[in-house]
């Protein structure tokens, strides 16, 4: 198959590499940047584990191309901790248990992220619906949906933890 | 004190980050990468299989079938009917025929369609009736389970006829209802995966996401026809189990042949699609109920007859089938119970243990009838659950040993939260609660291979950097076992949380523990945690009791400090107390073990071995819904759940595994159903099965109730599975007093729904 040379910035770094054309940014992500934070669940566009941003806005990565990021800012669940203190959504399903396995977690917390950022005071009912994309099969959601509500209020959190 | 607070899980950070390395996440250099062919058909006779094909495709580096690992296994030692490939005979769709690795997926994958395999096509059996109707001897699946019965099992304690006269006698009532409920399954989030390493010199490390290391480590001895000593097996993070990842599978076995035929590190990870295949979930399983009540409440008899269809292989089907009858009791005080269990083998994807094991189906139907039982009889559906509690410490008809017991103070709770006596049958049409209860064994009593040895130990070692680092063979899978293991080792020697690493679950490591399965782990690998920690705190006291001029037994160790009990200002330091110990012996190192009181193991009688917990959890709920009578849509308003967990060790973790119980009976009350055509799964994917997201599960309450179990580690039981088989009748019952009709079968759909609005017009 035909390559296609493709810059994508992620988390804040530039990486230029040469890729099949029909390959997901997940499969990209994860194979060949070694960004396995990421995960799998489907491959399908059904579970959100997949999810990163793209230019700031929630994407299932396994749904889309690896070339069509080309030129774009793609963050990752390694992108958000910073100088080793960890995101204030990350903190929050840290300690309110907003994670058991861990597996749903990275697309879940991505997804908050950008949630927070458009809506930084959002209802219950605007979480639930803006993680609707975002299967967990652990939690029920009741402790996702606490931790998100949490690092709203979390403004304190990175003074509190240095 | 960390006991008994809000703890955040230990391996916390990082699953936050995208640190936490699960299966898929491991990149060995030179790696290739395996796929499974599978069957297409539900049954058929293997006439040949040509790979030659698949072998010149450039990029394919190893291929193997059935007779490359021709041993027979399976979890159950009276159940070893799986070969790692079909050999002659594949029995579902999706059975393992063959496996090849290259050097990328994508080869492998073309590699697949390469194999030519010649089936004959051989009539399927999609139904027990099916399937137990069969006298033709060369279509049963496996040739010595005549007429596809895998096992069946006819109890009787006490005596039910006359239990169910005397229900009648007294004025009571006697009901016989048929139940229903589908195959579901676990669906982790991640799927299946491994990679195993050669390592010349006749070894091999497996790396897997599994729920049972150990067991895994057994078969691959006899599989591989190895040592269990050349076989290392290292549970990496993995991604939710649920029961579906508690027992050794073919591309675990695939992986360790390839890399050795290749001599390159072999990775293979399940498709969606395969995770349905592999399956092992809760049966579709048929259940008779016949339950007696006396006018005062008492449950006088129960008489059940469950047929569950178990698919093409045991697997842990015996222990399913057991579980179905022997926890009938030891939630209520019931005098007489009759059972007749069939496990029956169909063409379709073996099932096996899931979270509720065996409990659930007939949890559903007796909770069901309970709720019409009262009606009957006039009574609060709560008050006769009150009515028919049992004392702690009890033996019950089919000899389970009850310890503690706090079901009467979860129906009370529940009660109290949900406002119960103000809305049950008072509410207006449309709207409804319902309640049930359910229990779980905390840990089974027996191990599955049965035997003396210690179910669980830990071990822990201590040098001079201060560190207290625990090893153990527990499964953390998502339910926080590491959390736990570093709480009680912590507590029990009265140090910082922050001192301790947990190494877990790698067998050239870690001792051995049995696994995640049975809501075993706190109550046994708790329990060697804390005998483990004990013995070195002993050291430690050993030395400081010389520091100090005392004898060691008059030490108590708490925030980092050791001194004699009542005189704190007389203290010395952990780490003064570890400097001296170590002047002394060296590194610290001290083990702890579990091992089952006989007393808990259970009776004599065949299958006597399932059912016997060393402890029983206790759950109670109260489910509200709304009901649209129009088109049979509703919505769950909310549940409140009470379960006692003996003592919450951790109580961010328990209302998890409450929460996360509650929400899986949830999806299986509602919505969750593997749909077969033909024996096909017609739905193998996370649409298809509908996985319920966060906009369409509802707020969850969840009270912990704490009884302090006698022989549970800080008096803990399990918290991860009791919850989950009362959720679907309690939303069952819940639809009944919001609109008046029974759903007897599960999903509960708004197609049923409809239905049974319809005949209930008809007959009035
Ligand atoms: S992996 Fe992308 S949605 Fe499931
Ligand atoms: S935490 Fe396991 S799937 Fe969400």
């Amino acid at each position: 198959m035909k390559k296609e040379l493709v810059t994508l910035t992620v988390n804040g770094e530039e990486k230029t590499l040469a890729t099949a054309a029909n390959r997901s940014l997940l499969n990209v992500l994860r194979e060949d940047l070694n960004l396995t934070g990421t995960k799998q669940g489907c491959d399908d566009g059904d579970c959100g584990a997949c999810t990163v941003l793209l230019d700031g806005e929630p994407v299932l990565s396994c749904m889309m191309l690896a070339a069509s990021a080309d030129c774009r800012e793609v963050t990752t669940i390694e992108g958000l901790a910073r100088e080793g203190k960890l995101d204030r959504v990350q903190a929050a399903f840290w300690t309110e248990g907003g994670m058991q396995c861990g597996f749903c977690t990275p697309g879940m917390i991505v997804s908050s992220y950008a949630l927070l950022k458009r809506n930084p005071d959002p209802s219950e009912h605007e979480i639930r619906d803006a993680l609707s994309n975002n299967l967990c099969r652990c939690t029920g959601y009741t402790k996702i949906v606490t931790a998100v509500q949490h690092a709203a209020t979390f403004e304190e959190f990175l003074d509190k933890q240095s | 004190m960390n006991i008994g607070t809000r703890v955040p899980m230990t391996d916390g950070p990082p699953k936050v980050t995208g640190q936490a390395i699960y299966a898929d996440d491991l990149r060995l250099p030179n790696m290739l990468y395996g796929k499974i062919l599978r069957s297409p058909h539900a049954h058929a006779r293997i006439i040949s299989i040509n790979t030659s094909k698949a072998e010149r495709l450039p990029g394919v580096m190893g291929v193997v079938t059935g007779k490359d690992a021709p041993a027979k296994y399976g979890i159950l030692p009276i159940g070893h009917d799986e070969t790692a490939f079909s050999i002659d005979r594949v029995r579902y769709v999706g059975d393992e025929v063959a496996a090849v690795c290259a050097t990328s997926e994508q080869i492998a994958e073309e590699a697949l369609e390469l194999i030519e395999v010649e089936y004959e096509i051989l009539p399927a059996f999609v139904t027990p009736e099916e399937a137990m109707g069969c006298e033709d001897e060369s279509l049963w699946l496996h040739h010595d389970r005549k007429r596809n019965i895998e096992k069946q099992y006819h109890h009787h304690f006490g005596d039910v006829e006359k239990g169910f006269q005397e229900a009648l006698d007294s004025g009571g009532a006697v009901r016989f209802d048929k139940y229903y409920n589908p195959r579901v399954t676990h669906v982790p989030m991640e799927p299946h995966a491994c990679v195993a390493n050669w390592e010349h010199e006749g070894k091999v490390t497996l790396w897997t996401s599994t729920q049972t290391p150990h067991y895994v480590h057994r078969t691959l001895a006899v599989v591989l026809d190895m040592p269990m000593s050349s076989i290392r097996v290292i549970k990496p993070f993995v991604g939710g189990g649920f029961g579906g990842k508690s027992e050794t599978f073919t591309h675990e076995v695939a992986a360790c042949l390839l890399a050795k035929k290749t001599c390159r590190p072999v990775k293979f990870n399940f498709t969606r699609e395969e995770v349905f295949y592999a399956h092992r979930g809760r049966p579709e399983q048929y259940v008779e109920l016949k339950t007696g009540v006396a006018k005062d409440g008492r449950i006088t008899a129960v008489e059940a007859k469950v047929v569950q269809d178990g698919g093409a292989y045991c697997s842990y089907g015996v222990v399913t089938i057991l579980y179905s009858g022997a926890l009938i009791a030891a939630l209520y005080d019931i005098p007489n119970i009759k059972f007749d269990g069939y496990r029956v083998l169909t063409n379709k994807p073996a099932c096996g243990p899931m979270r509720g094991h065996g409990t659930v189906g007939v949890r559903f139907g007796f909770e069901s009838q309970l709720d019409m039982l009262a009606a009957e009889i006039g009574m609060d559906a709560g008050e006769l659950r009150l009515k028919n509690k049992l004392k702690p410490n009890t033996i019950t008809v089919n000899d389970l040993r009850v310890t503690s017991y706090g079901y009467d103070k979860c129906i009370e709770k529940v009660m109290e939260a949900s406002d119960w006596r103000n809305k049950r049958s008072k509410m207006p049409y449309g709207k409804g609660v319902g309640m049930a209860g359910s229990h779980y064994v905390s840990g089974a009593a027996n191990s599955i291979i049965r035997s003396k040895l210690p179910h669980s130990t830990v071990s822990i070692k201590i040098d001079y950097d201060g560190g207290v680092t625990v090893y153990t063979g527990a499964a953390e899978i998502g339910q926080g076992t590491e959390t736990i293991h570093a709480q009680i080792v912590a507590e029990e020697m009265g140090i910082e949380l922050s001192r301790i690493r947990i190494v877990a679950a790698d067998s050239a490591l870690t001792p051995v523990d049995l696994g995640s399965y049975s809501s075993r782990v706190t109550f046994m690998a708790g329990n060697a945690a804390k005998e483990a920690a004990r013995d070195i705190k002993m050291q430690l006291f050993r030395a400081a009791a010389e520091l100090l001029g005392e004898s060691p037994e008059h030490l108590v160790a708490r925030d980092e400090k050791i001194f004699p009990r009542d005189e704190p200002h007389r203290s010395i330091t952990y780490q003064e107390a570890l400097l001296a110990c170590i002047e002394q012996g060296g590194t610290l190192i001290a083990k702890g073990t579990y091992t089952p009181p006989p007393e808990s193991q259970g009776g004599s009688f065949r299958g006597a071995g399932v059912g016997p917990g060393v402890a029983y959890s206790y759950a109670a709920q109260v489910a509200e819904v709304t009901v649209d009578p129009e088109t049979g849509l509703f919505t769950v308003d909310k549940i409140w759940a009470a379960h006692d967990c003996g003592r919450a060790l951790n109580l961010l973790t328990v209302e998890g595994q409450v929460e996360g119980s509650v929400w899986m009976g949830l999806g299986q009350a509602v919505a969750e159903e593997q749909i077969f055509e033909n024996g096909k799964t017609m739905n193998p994917g996370l649409l298809e099965y509908k996985s319920a997201s966060s906009l369409e599960s509802p707020p969850i309450e969840t009270f912990i109730v704490e009884t302090i179990d006698p022989e549970g580690p800080f008096g803990a039981k399990e918290a991860g599975e009791g919850s989950l088989a009362a959720t679907i009748p309690a939303v069952a019952n819940a639809i009944y007093d919001a609109i008046g009709v029974r759903i007897n079968d599960l999903p509960l759909s708004p197609e049923r729904i409809l239905k049974a609005i319809e005949e209930q017009k008809k007959r009035s």
